[in-house]
């Protein structure tokens, strides 16, 4: 019979089916979507605490801000770096139903994420919190107003193991680029694996490559390439050349191609760990991943600490280090309620407590000294001390550009590409954006 | 009447999900890909007429070495899939289609890493693999301590690696095909040719083999298509570095690009182009090889 009817049923099943998809779709989102009435709010976290004492703190932190505000509902969620960073708030946020409160990388996602209207400003909401970190803040900003605040921030050096350095001799760190290759020979003479990279994941092998660029270039020729992109200065192909001369003394462990960072006891801070390799370039987090992979799960005894050795006759400022930290934004649509929980979290009780904890170097200045792991006290005389922080170069640059440049710098690492190759395609991917 | 809505009602669901989860995606990453989309895009950037550019993502892919190399890492593993896991697995299939003590256990063991998840075993032997691993270690208890190589992380070796982990996956599924093939074998056939006075090998060479043809064409189509397709295992058992010099195939290149290096209108570009391959090899053979196969199944002009 009638071709119409069949047609309009078929349609309506379609409708019916989609409908329903829809609505299951919307019903989680409808739920979290509390606008701090009278009622209950529950406000979403989401960190990357997922190792350690840090996930502790945050669960005592959310439950004290929950007895202290009734009504007031804290789902906290740890999850791994990688995973939150680069998949999980991205795709939340694009969706539209973002977490309240998030881990907030500064540098290039900021700014895009600023731009997309996805961040709430926070200057005028919590004002002393925002003060009390002070020029720290700097990275959360755009355009003079503070999307996000660090509750740690740290610069990268040197982790190594003080026994095997006696072992091979070796009495005090190594201050200049000779000197690291002094100790590098020595140790290698000693039979001691020098260095463990893990080159594997990339981003650890291209930390070398920043530490050469930072050293080469001066503060304008890095002004330059954050701002516009601008590579032109040759410091940035000499950087490569210094590397491509570093790797010629082979310094690393056999094999640092497939060698993870954090994962396993093969991984390079597992190799610390286990006292197979002397020395490792990392960031101010690294105390917290040896200890966890430890037999015994404690930070070892003969760990030490030393910042990256400056480099005589290069046009960096001596005194500029690489770093970065961790901080937290609320979402454009959190509740009030976030704001308030988040200068709790930058409260001196909890950064102390933090501090104490050996998770980090807090940012509130008062809590520093409630650091008590030397390591991390070391790391945070190199912080006091240095001029200005370049932060991690591939957060600086974004997304785009720094993975080109990642790319381009594992290549010079596997003997694949060339000093001017990295140049070319941090070039090639800026001029995409 | 009724007829037409039973058909409806049985065939709207699967086709709305069809469409909405396959055919829509596939037309809106055409879409993207003659864009140029920032990491966090939202839908007023396809509005911008800055932001389109037309075929500009198409030729950046085609002209860029890597995803050159990436496209032929595919085609060295489809036709080592052909040529090695093939004659590997009809060789098996032909010894466990004999009455014979075990084989009930036997192929059950040879079907075991196709039912493990892809993710679990392609860690597994990650591990397994590591410099101080337990493959190094089982060469070093044999004698064999010159035969240690860091498998997966020196990327002369690594696609060779990767290529002898797929066969340990998929070959078990090839054997079963072939298996479930030879039971269509009728058996009279090879009593017939022996009681000629034909061998073995002869019997299996110019009867057994001939008619498990299209068995081993469909096998091949899905081993094709597969090897395209690669992906979970690439990602999961070899280091960024590495894979980025010597594995990286087609779908790791576009996730590599798309999501982590925060290009959408890059990463949908090659997932076109991904695609259209895909698409081209599946038509072509289909056309050429599997036409016999096929032909009476394709139901056509249904009244």
């Amino acid at each position: 019979m009638n071709r119409r009817s069949t047609t309009r049923l078929v349609t309506l099943t379609a409708a019916t089916t989609l409908a329903m998809a829809a609505m299951a779709g919307c019903a989680p989102g409808g739920a979290g979507a509390d606008d701090g009435g009278d009622g209950d709010v529950t406000i979403t976290w989401w960190h990357n605490g997922t190792t350690g004492p840090l996930p502790g703190i945050w669960e005592d932190v959310a439950q004290e801000f929950e007895a202290e505000h009734p009504g007031v509902n804290v789902e906290q969620t740890g999850y791994q770096n990688e995973e939150l960073q680069r998949t999980l708030i991205p795709n939340a946020l694009a969706s539209g139903d973002a977490p309240d409160l998030f881990q907030v990388w500064p540098g290039g996602e900021l700014r895009s994420q600023v731009e997309n209207g996805y961040l709430m400003p926070l200057d005028d909401a919590i004002p002393e919190a925002v003060e009390s970190v002070g020029a720290t803040v700097n990275p959360w900003q755009v355009d003079g107003e503070t999307y996000g605040i660090p509750f740690t921030f740290g610069i990268e050096g040197f982790w190594y193991n003080t026994e095997l350095f006696a072992q091979a001799g070796v009495d005090t760190p190594p201050t200049t680029l000779d000197e690291l290759v002094d100790t590098v020979g020595a140790l290698r003479e000693a039979g001691i694996t020098p260095i463990a990279v893990g080159a594997g994941d990339k981003w650890p092998a291209a930390h070398w490559w920043y530490q050469f660029a930072l050293h080469s270039c001066s503060p304008e020729a890095l002004q330059a390439a954050e701002a516009e992109f601008d590579f032109s200065d040759p410091c940035w192909v000499e950087a490569g050349e210094q590397l491509q001369e570093f790797l010629g003394v082979e310094p690393f462990q056999e094999g640092f191609l497939g060698t993870p960072a954090q994962q396993g006891a093969g991984s390079s801070a597992g190799l610390i760990a286990n006292g197979q390799a002397a020395m490792e370039l990392m960031g101010h987090w690294n105390a917290g991943v040896i200890g966890g992979l430890t037999a015994d799960q404690e930070v070892p005894e003969f760990l030490g600490w030393f910042p990256f050795p400056g480099i005589p006759g290069s046009d960096g400022d001596p005194t500029a280090t690489l770093g970065g930290g961790d901080g937290f934004g609320c979402s454009a649509e959190a509740p009030p309620e976030c704001t308030e929980l988040l200068a709790y979290i930058m409260s001196e009780d909890v950064q102390s407590r933090f501090a104490a904890s050996g998770s980090g170097i807090p940012t509130v200045p008062a809590a520093t000294a409630a650091i008590e792991d030397p390591n991390l006290a070391a790391v945070a005389e190199g912080l006091a001390a240095s001029s200005f922080v370049q932060l991690w170069f591939d957060t600086a640059f974004g997304t785009t550009v720094g993975n080109a440049m990642n790319e381009g710098i594992v290549n010079l690492f596997g003997g694949a590409g060339t000093p001017e190759d990295i140049v070319t395609k941090m070039e090639d991917a800026a001029a995409t954006l | 009447m009724r007829q037409r809505i039973e058909i409806a009602l049985l065939v709207g669901p699967a086709l709305v999900l069809f469409l909405g989860f396959v055919i829509l995606p596939v037309l809106l990453a055409a879409v993207y890909s003659l864009y140029n989309l920032p990491p966090a895009f939202r839908w007023e950037h396809l509005a911008d007429p800055e932001r389109f550019v037309g075929i500009a993502n198409y030729e950046r892919a085609i002209g860029n070495p890597e995803f050159i190399r990436a496209i032929g890492n595919n085609f060295v593993i489809l036709a080592l899939s052909l040529v090695i896991q093939g004659p590997i697995a009809i060789g098996v299939a032909l010894l466990l289609n004999r009455r014979m003590r075990g084989r009930g256990v036997l192929r059950l063991m040879i079907f075991v890493p196709y039912v493990l998840a892809e993710v679990i075993a392609g860690l597994s032997w990650k591990l397994l693999l590591q410099p101080q691993g337990g493959v190094n270690a089982a060469l070093e208890a044999l004698g064999l301590g010159f035969l240690q190589r860091n498998w997966l992380a020196d990327p002369d070796i690594a696609l060779w690696t990767l290529f002898a982990i797929l066969t340990w996956k998929y070959v078990g599924f090839a054997i079963i095909l072939m298996l479930a093939g030879l039971q269509g074998v009728p058996e009279e056939l090879s009593e017939a040719a022996a009681i000629d006075g034909a061998s073995w090998w002869q019997i299996q060479r110019h009867i057994t083999i001939p008619l498990l043809g299209p068995t081993i064409r469909i096998w091949a189509f899905l081993s094709m298509i597969g090897a395209l397709q690669l992906f979970d295992m690439v990602w999961v058992t070899v280091a960024p570095t590495v894979r980025g010099m010597a594995t990286e195939t087609m779908a790791t290149y576009m996730v590599q690009q798309g999501s982590f290096g925060g290009q959408p209108g890059f990463g949908s570009a090659i997932a076109v182009i991904l695609f259209l391959i895909s698409l081209t090899v599946a038509l072509v053979y289909q056309r050429f090889a599997l036409r016999r196969d096929l032909a009476g199944s394709i139901t056509r002009g249904v009244r």
